[in-house]
C-alpha cells in the first residue's frame, strides 16, 4: 500500500452541546479516503462510540458556511456537527 | 463588532447605535429567558455557542437586513448563564419609516433562531437539565405559523437542512 494509491482526508471536527456529550467529545480528528465529502465524515464519526446517537442528516457547517452532505471536503477544512439551533 | 455578550444586555445603547436624524422609526425586540418550558418550571437557562460562526451569521443577517430594507440595524446576543427574566437578544432597527423598521426587525430575529448557531440547556426546578429542541414544537406550529406569519424569508442556503 502506498500512500498515493491511498489517498486519505484529515480534517478537524468540531461538535457541540448533545452532540459533544454524546461522542465525549468537542473535537475530533477524522481521516477519510479522497476524495471526501461531508458525508463520508459524518459516517466516519458514526461509527465511533455515542456517533450512533447522531441524526441522518444532521445541520452542518464547513469553513463557518452552512453545507450540505454532498459537499466535498478538504484537507485542513474546518467541520461542525450543529445540533437543532436554539438561539433567542 | 462582536455580536456575542457574556454581559447583561443593555437596548438603550443598541438604540443609540441606530438612531440618526434621517431615521423616523426604530423598532426594537428584546427576547428572555422564560420561566417555563412545555410544562416545566425552568430556573435558569445555559447559552453556548459556536462562536465564530455566529459572529459570521450574524453578520450576515444584519448585512441582509440592511441591504434589503435600507435599515440600520443593531443586535446582540447572550452566551453563558441565565436567570428566568433576564434578556438573551436585542434588537434595534432603525429606517425611514416604520414599515421598513418593523420588516428588518422581525427579519433579524426570525433569521437568528433559524441561522445562529447558538445552543441552550435548561435547568429546571426540580434539579434535571436539558437541551432545548426547537425543532418538535416547530414542526408542530408550522400549520398554525402559515396561517397566522408573514411570508417567511427563504433560506439563504436553500437546503430542507436548514431552518427546519
Amino acid at each position: 500500500m502506498t500512500v498515493s494509491s491511498n489517498p486519505t482526508v484529515t480534517v478537524r471536527v468540531l461538535l457541540f452541546a448533545r452532540y459533544a456529550e454524546a461522542l465525549g467529545d468537542s473535537a475530533l480528528t477524522v481521516t477519510v479516503s479522497a476524495p471526501a465529502t461531508l458525508g463520508s465524515v459524518l459516517k466516519a464519526i458514526r461509527s465511533r462510540p455515542g456517533g450512533e446517537l447522531l441524526p441522518e442528516r444532521p445541520l452542518c457547517a464547513v469553513n463557518l458556511i452552512q453545507a450540505r452532505l454532498d459537499s466535498p471536503i478538504q484537507a485542513g477544512d474546518e467541520i461542525a456537527v450543529l445540533p437543532p439551533l436554539a438561539g433567542g | 463588532m462582536s455580536f456575542l455578550r457574556d454581559e447583561p444586555l443593555d437596548l438603550g445603547r443598541l438604540v443609540a447605535t441606530v438612531s440618526a436624524p434621517e431615521r423616523g422609526a426604530v423598532v426594537c425586540f428584546v427576547g428572555t429567558v422564560r420561566d417555563h418550558h412545555e410544562g416545566k418550571s425552568v430556573l435558569r437557562l445555559e447559552y453556548s455557542a459556536y462562536q465564530p460562526m455566529a459572529e459570521a451569521e450574524c453578520g450576515r443577517i444584519v448585512a441582509e437586513a440592511r441591504n434589503r430594507w435600507d435599515a440600520t440595524v443593531a443586535l446582540e446576543h447572550r452566551t453563558g448563564v441565565l436567570e428566568a427574566g433576564e434578556t438573551s437578544v436585542a434588537i434595534a432597527a432603525a429606517a425611514s419609516h416604520r414599515t421598513a423598521a418593523f420588516a428588518a426587525c422581525r427579519y433579524v430575529i426570525e433569521e437568528v433562531k433559524r441561522r445562529v448557531p447558538i445552543w441552550k440547556r435548561e435547568h429546571y426546578t426540580d434539579g434535571t437539565v436539558g437541551w432545548v429542541d426547537p425543532t418538535q414544537a416547530r414542526r408542530r406550529a408550522v400549520s398554525q405559523a402559515a396561517k397566522d406569519a408573514p411570508a417567511g424569508p427563504t433560506d439563504a442556503a436553500g437546503q430542507d437542512e436548514w431552518g427546519v
